[in-house]
């Protein structure tokens, strides 16, 4: 069989791929490496560990493993990417376009527009008017509530930047969904209705099954990119005393506040890891779903 | 498989457009250009220090050099920030030919390579500058580490109690008031408080202040329970001294008299200003700093327009009257900025002459017009100390008894696990507690318990 379909040949092929490997290579695997040895050392921002790094071998690891700071920063990374991204953006964002699957006109593209209107945004734009928002001393919040003095960002420092990332991010699983859903044949959901399926009942059994690969992949996407997110720093700064210090923000904090690149660049590393297994835990559902499909389907 | 390629040939030709239009044409005598940094901005941080450089030192320069351009390179964030963004410029061999730095810097910039000594940079032409015999040796050490001299301090600062008149009036406290003893600071803060002050104390602690928490608060009063942070080759851990500090930081923390969540908030340290300044701080510990850059009337972050009747100052008082370092009734803390040369400037020689304008005796009395401070030359000083109350306070009785931080690449650490230690106190831990934990950090951080007292 001829695998040759362009008929380049293999030396020009290889001449057309190899810009583009050369730049994985320079800014994706290189950077990767370069992370990985970083970690093994004790290089620091400045002092004579700048000048003069040693290698530490495992240390960095190990002493981040065992820092409650570490682990505190890990499970608030989880509650924040469960919260914002999985319950909150994909949640609210298939309510939104569930509700608007039918309508047309002026509200749906009022709606469309407000909720789009906050993911354009430039994120420091955004933090600050969340921060003069949830502001303790002339906050518009505690204006509107009459709750002088209501320190948001202090006494609910997570629930805050949560909200705030479920704010800023539902646009995008809105709108992937509303493309979703236009898949889903009119005439199915005619049919379970007459058959007296309840919307539960029509959502699990005709939708679910319909746009699942679409779920998934929104699901993939978001969570990868709350757990890298970095705009809540601008709201808290991982404070107060660490409480909403996400593993981006602990990142930033150890290694260019701290200056301890060194270990910065290890707890990087576990974050790069970490951010594999979600992505490979993802693709083997998605693979799964769409070979037990193929199989089950009759040959066309 | 088509589509993910794209990205990266437009990445490539991007690149490609970008290397054919680099700094191609040679650069002539009149196209040099200096640049200073500083973390000041006009309208906002150390605004005066920012207007000088644009419409004294700038012009200034420039008409003796007509064929040098200089460029001031402006900031207004907080010093951990500042210090950041000066690291990564230096460690990529780039930034500002003139760039500021807190003193306290120096010695960990010295030690990545990231500034030389001024000889080094300067060349010969530094050793013969006429300022040097004008400045004291204890303010030069601000920008000397390893017995050599890194930068040229721009001057320095003390550290006092700052209270609201009006509200002291308000709370029958006299004026001016002194207190004695640690006691006496919470006597008056319960009366304010009687007198509906709603925060009558503050001093800063917690990791959000940054170096602030530690220098308006943890080692003032540390130098007023006796003890310096750094002596004889030692760090302080968890001493009496130590724990006498965590405890009046308990006290002020839990009796109401001082806020907890202004301390933990992003913007602490600010917002403790504009209160001050708004009547609803009774006392504030700060630098002189406050007095000439935060509550000054005109170009203040937080202006005062009453400063000078509202505003009085007293000396930071031992814990017990004679009780703090050498034996004194009263403690402070001093530091100050320098300014260094980069190393890796493109024309260092003419750096130095703009460094040195920048230290003369004429603009230094320009930027004493802007503002009251302690300058670092001596002949300057002697002309204006008399212009302004608080400089002349500062001069004549905090300068004597101050103390200096150590000039030790490791201190910044050992500030951070201060700051924790009084989060610890702001969010409920017992000052044991808080110092026990400080402790165990302090020994990891400088080799060892043999390094540490306590």
């Amino acid at each position: 069989m001829n695998t040759d379909a362009a008929g380049l040949g293999r030396a020009r092929a290889v001449g057309f791929v190899l810009p583009a490997l050369v730049l994985i290579g320079v800014f994706l695997v290189f950077p990767a490496l370069w992370t990985i040895y970083l970690g093994l050392t004790d290089y620091r921002l400045t002092g004579l560990a700048a000048a003069d790094p040693q290698l530490v071998g495992l240390d960095n690891y190990t002493t981040t493993l065992t820092d409650p700071r570490f682990l505190s920063s890990l499970w608030l990374t989880v509650v924040y990417v469960g919260g914002s991204a999985v319950l909150g953006q994909a949640g609210l964002g298939f309510t939104l376009a569930w509700l608007l699957r039918t309508r047309h006109g002026p509200l749906r593209r009022a709606v469309e527009g407000v909720v789009l209107l906050s993911w354009i945004l430039p994120s420091t734009v955004v933090g600050f008017l969340w921060f003069a928002l949830l502001d303790r001393d002339d906050g518009t919040l505690n204006a509107l509530l009459r709750t002088p003095g209501m320190g948001w960002l202090l006494d609910y420092p997570l629930a805050s930047i949560i909200v705030f990332n479920v704010w800023r991010g539902t646009a995008f699983s809105m709108m992937l969904y509303a493309a979703a859903l236009e898949n889903v044949p009119p005439s199915h959901l005619e049919t379970a209705r007459l058959a007296g399926a309840s919307v539960p009942q029509q959502l699990r059994d005709v939708v679910l099954p319909l746009i699942r690969r679409h779920v998934l992949t929104n699901l993939l996407l978001i969570s990868l990119w709350t757990f890298n997110d970095f705009t809540p720093f601008v709201l808290t700064g991982g404070g107060p005393e660490g409480r909403s210090e996400i593993l981006p923000v602990y990142v930033y904090n150890i290694a260019l506040k701290g200056g301890e690149l060194g270990v910065g660049a290890a707890v990087s590393f576990l974050i790069l890891l970490i951010n594999l297994l979600f992505a490979l835990a993802y693709l083997r559902l998605l693979r799964g779903r769409g070979r037990r499909r193929a199989a089950g389907r009759p040959p066309a | 498989m088509r589509l993910p390629s794209r990205p990266a040939v437009i990445a490539a030709l991007a690149i490609v457009a970008l290397c054919s239009c680099g700094p191609g044409a040679p650069a002539g005598r009149e196209d040099v250009t200096l640049v200073i940094a500083a973390n000041s901005i006009s309208g906002g941080k150390n605004s005066e220090s920012a207007d000088w450089i644009k419409r004294w030192v700038i012009p200034g320069f420039e008409q003796t050099h007509h064929d040098v351009k200089v460029l001031f390179q402006p900031s207004g964030v907080d010093d951990e920030q500042y210090k950041t963004k000066i690291a990564l410029d230096l460690k990529a061999k780039a930034g500002a030919d003139i760039i500021d730095l807190d003193g306290i810097w120096v010695g960990e910039f010295a030690q990545a390579g990231y500034i030389k000594p001024l000889t080094d940079v300067g060349g010969p032409a530094v050793g013969s500058w006429e300022g040097w015999s004008q400045i004291p040796q204890a303010v030069q050490g601000l920008g000397v580490f390893d017995g050599k001299k890194y930068g040229l301090p721009q001057g320095t600062d003390g550290r006092v109690l700052f209270y609201n008149k009006t509200l002291f009036k308000k709370a029958g406290l006299p004026d001016p008031w002194q207190p004695t003893n640690w006691e006496d600071i919470l006597t008056a803060g319960a009366r304010l408080k009687a007198a509906g002050v709603p925060t009558p104390i503050q001093i800063n602690a917690g990791t959000a202040m940054g170096e602030a928490t530690t220098m308006q608060g943890v080692l003032p009063l540390l130098a007023a329970a006796g003890s310096e942070i750094y002596a004889d080759g030692k760090w302080t851990g968890a001493t009496r001294a130590m724990k006498d500090v965590l405890g009046f930081y308990q006290r002020l923390y839990t009796s109401g008299l001082s806020d907890p969540k202004l301390q933990q908030e992003a913007k602490g340290r600010d917002k403790s200003f504009t209160q001050f300044a708004a009547g609803k701080i009774g006392i504030l510990a700060e630098s002189d700093y406050f007095w000439r850059s935060v509550i000054e009337p005109k170009a203040g972050v937080a202006p005062m327009a009453d400063r000078d009747s509202a505003v009085g100052f007293a000396e930071i008082p031992a814990k017990n009257p004679g009780g703090a370092i050498r034996g004194q009734d009263f403690a402070s803390m001093s530091g100050g900025a320098v300014r260094v040369l980069n190393p890796f400037s493109k024309n260092p020689k003419l750096a130095w002459e703009l460094l040195a304008f920048m230290h003369s005796a004429a603009a230094t009395k320009a930027q004493l017009a802007g503002q009251a401070r302690i300058s670092s030359r001596g002949d300057v000083n002697s002309e204006v100390l008399t212009a302004d109350p608080m400089l002349k306070y500062i001069a004549d009785k905090v300068l004597p008894i101050t103390a200096y931080r150590p000039g030790l690449a490791v201190y910044p650490q050992v500030s951070v696990a201060l700051q924790e230690a009084t989060a610890a106190i702001v969010s409920g831990k017992s000052p044991d507690e808080a110092a026990a934990t400080y402790q165990t950090k302090l020994e990891s951080l400088v080799g060892g318990a043999d390094h540490v007292v306590g």
